[in-house]
């Protein structure tokens, strides 16, 4: 099946890291293809986060390799990461408090003016204009990110990625701190991304979501990969049985 | 209860008159603490605390400490401190002092007196204090050595890296050009203080007309126009009224005629003249302006504050935050040399114990003026009035004739009491 899809947008090859003698993540090799959402499961410590931030920059893999569009390529940070249209939105919401949204979407990548200062106006007339079309009832637009709700700072989080071009997106738990509503919102967000064809690495804990939100999903434990597995082939139960067990239900293995 | 439920629904209808003005409500109550502290001494001394004379003085002897204050800013928005300053001035003051007085005249030939003397001397010095900040910045950010260690060493070795410099021995008179940067020796007299005075005062309207312009632009909201033009007058007013007062300070008469002896002329009878801005004063302005476009209009600056507000998200952002600490402590470093300029230009001679706990003014200032030690927050103008409100409740204790020891319990007393109260006005903030 993956043959006729044409080359994976990431392909992760035999990823090792460690901390400390630990083996967070041992020999793990994932690939995820354009228009698709691969989703990561696995117990607190199992190494998802650890892998994807291999590939986001924050950490440098000890040995592996990662290919982006059959190019391998060198990630050794997050500046890194973005050169290559890769957009993180992380678990602790990597936002500075203090600032403004359109401050925050902007930050590492101000627009400036001709004299080389930060032109604020122009970056809030743009934050105003994505947010209109992804979170149209969002308003606080001046006040510090520090004074939103979490659905607010995580859309402003969803926007920087979208609005930069990401067509990587790595969300690590997006929903985790949201409301009913606002995870609907997260969940359209992500079938209006698909379709514009990135490619999305989703991080999550709920396998109910996960097998409503993605294609596949990827499962560790102990820093190893269980397995791969397609979500409309499996059960709730299979998922959970290999997050808790670490091996593949067998009817898949076969 | 009910009352605050009300105000809470009816606060984006009605809006007050402060929130129509957009005035930082944090600085009002600065200014306010001042006034009435300004108002209270000059009660205790019988108007001799806001005579010209006076104020004249007491802006000159904020300048040195306002300076590294606005750098300190910076420093601590990055939740680091810097404890050197004061040792870190006096090895620039001694440095800049020995240039002037035995190296530049012994070995390379150019005398006191010469007009090199003060730019070279003055280029090398800020130079000096720029690496030296660049090298705590390097420990501390690419070393991650804590920044409390890395300046509580500098405040000894550079205390005693200048003592070691100069032998401890006092050094002077330093250059007469260089002098000018101190004071009273250095002022710019009455018409061109009118001048600078009516330039920054145009300056400052056409900013507040190029802004209102720009948010119509975008489609921002804006303030009413009558709120505007009353805010243009109140800026106005307090730059002319602030130059008015300078130049109100009449020049001793004994001071004039010795002036005109060295020119080899007689004074004409009854002649009167005002000292007008003095330089050093002129230069703390412009350092004001060009820190508060650093900190609001840059990504250096912008950079700072999202370090200082979440590091890890600057980090992911694509920040260099070791890079960046290294170029804060360099502008630190550079500020106190200007300050030490100023210091050692003010007294006209180089002295052991100059700057001898400046770092402890310099972190209040900076933290009375609003500046959170648990980061992200601060603002320049906000330092350059806590350095302001010190140096006016030391020097007013001074004029009344409270004893030295009590001076220092209260200047120690009001900083703790600043803090705590800035405390509350945020949690207030916060939870409204």
């Amino acid at each position: 099946m993956a043959e006729d899809r044409g080359t994976p947008l990431v392909e992760l090859e035999d990823i090792s890291i460690s901390f400390g003698g630990i083996k967070a993540v041992d020999h793990v090799s994932l690939d995820l293809y354009p228009g698709e959402v691969v989703g990561l499961l696995g117990h607190n410590g199992a190494g998802k986060s650890t892998l994807i931030k291999c590939l986001s920059g924050a950490y440098q893999m000890d040995s592996g390799e990662i290919r982006i569009r059959g190019d391998k390529v060198e990630i050794n940070n997050p500046r890194d990461a973005r050169s290559h249209n890769i957009e993180t939105i992380y678990q602790t919401l990597a936002l500075a408090d203090n600032l403004d949204a359109a401050s925050n979407l902007f930050l590492g990548r101000e627009i400036t003016t001709p004299l080389g200062l930060v032109d604020d106006a122009t970056m809030e007339a743009e934050t105003r204009k994505i947010m209109g079309r992804l979170n149209p009832n969002f308003r606080k637009f001046s006040s510090p990110v520090s004074a939103l709700s979490g659905g607010q700072r995580q859309s402003v989080a969803i926007t920087r990625a979208v609005y930069f071009n990401a067509k990587i997106l790595i969300m690590d738990e997006p929903t985790a701190a949201l409301g009913p509503q606002e995870t609907q919102m997260v969940a359209e967000l992500i079938q209006e991304l698909k379709r514009e064809g990135l490619g999305i690495f989703l991080i999550d804990h709920d396998v109910h979501q996960v097998k409503m939100l993605c294609d596949r999903a990827a499962v560790m434990k102990n820093g190893k990969l269980v397995g791969v597995v397609d979500v409309d082939a499996v059960s709730t139960d299979d998922i959970l049985a290999m997050i808790i067990a670490g091996k593949k239900p067998e009817h898949l293995t076969a | 209860m009910a009352d605050t439920t009300n105000s809470a629904i009816d606060a984006p209808k009605k809006r007050s008159l402060l929130e129509t003005l957009e005035v930082d409500t944090r600085l009002l109550g600065m200014i306010g603490a001042f006034v009435i502290l300004c108002i209270a001494f000059n009660v205790l001394t019988d108007g001799r605390f806001l005579t010209p004379r006076n104020i004249f003085n007491l802006t000159i002897q904020t300048v040195s400490v306002a300076i590294m204050a606005t750098g300190m800013v910076f420093v601590i928005v990055t939740r680091h401190i810097d404890l050197s300053v004061g040792s870190l001035l006096a090895t620039c003051s001694a440095f800049m002092a020995m240039l002037q007085t035995a190296w530049l005249p012994g070995i390379f030939g150019i005398d006191l007196g010469s007009p090199f003397v003060a730019p070279i001397a003055i280029v090398l010095g800020l130079a000096l204090g720029a690496a030296i900040g660049a090298f705590h910045g390097w420990l501390v950010g690419y070393l991650t050595i804590p920044a409390f260690i890395v300046t509580l060493g500098g405040l000894l070795v550079w205390r005693n890296a200048a003592w070691y410099l100069t032998r401890g021995q006092t050094i002077g008179p330093l250059d007469q050009n260089f002098a000018l940067f101190g004071g009273t020796n250095g002022t710019l007299g009455e018409t061109w203080s009118w001048i600078i005075g009516f330039v920054a005062a145009g300056a400052a309207l056409i900013i507040l007309f190029l802004s209102r312009r720009n948010k119509i632009a975008h489609e921002f909201p804006v303030k009413p126009v009558w709120a505007e033009l009353s805010l243009s007058a109140i800026v106005v007013s307090a730059i002319l009224g602030f130059v008015a007062v300078l130049n109100a300070y009449q020049i001793p008469t004994r001071r004039l005629e010795r002036m005109f002896e060295a020119r080899g002329e007689v004074m004409p009878e009854g002649y009167s003249v005002g000292y007008g801005l003095p330089i050093s004063v002129v230069l703390l302005i412009l350092v004001a302006i060009a820190m508060s476009v650093v900190a609001s209009r840059t990504r250096f600056g912008r950079y700072i504050f999202a370090t200082g507000g979440n590091p890890d998200a600057a980090d992911l952002s694509g920040i260099n935050t070791r890079l960046l600490t290294v170029k804060i402590f360099a502008l630190m470093g550079f500020l106190c040399a200007l300050s030490a300029v100023v210091a050692s230009a003010r007294l006209t001679f180089h002295s052991n114990d100059i700057g001898t706990l400046d770092e402890l003014r310099v972190i209040a200032a900076a933290v009375i003026g609003g500046t959170a030690l648990s980061g992200g927050i601060g603002t320049i103008y906000g330092a350059i009035l806590g350095a302001l409100i010190m140096q006016s409740l030391q020097s007013g204790m001074a004029m009344v004739g409270v004893d030295a020891p009590f001076q220092n319990i209260v200047v120690g007393s009001v900083l703790v009491i600043a803090v705590l109260i800035d405390i509350i006005y945020r949690k207030r903030l916060g939870a409204g």
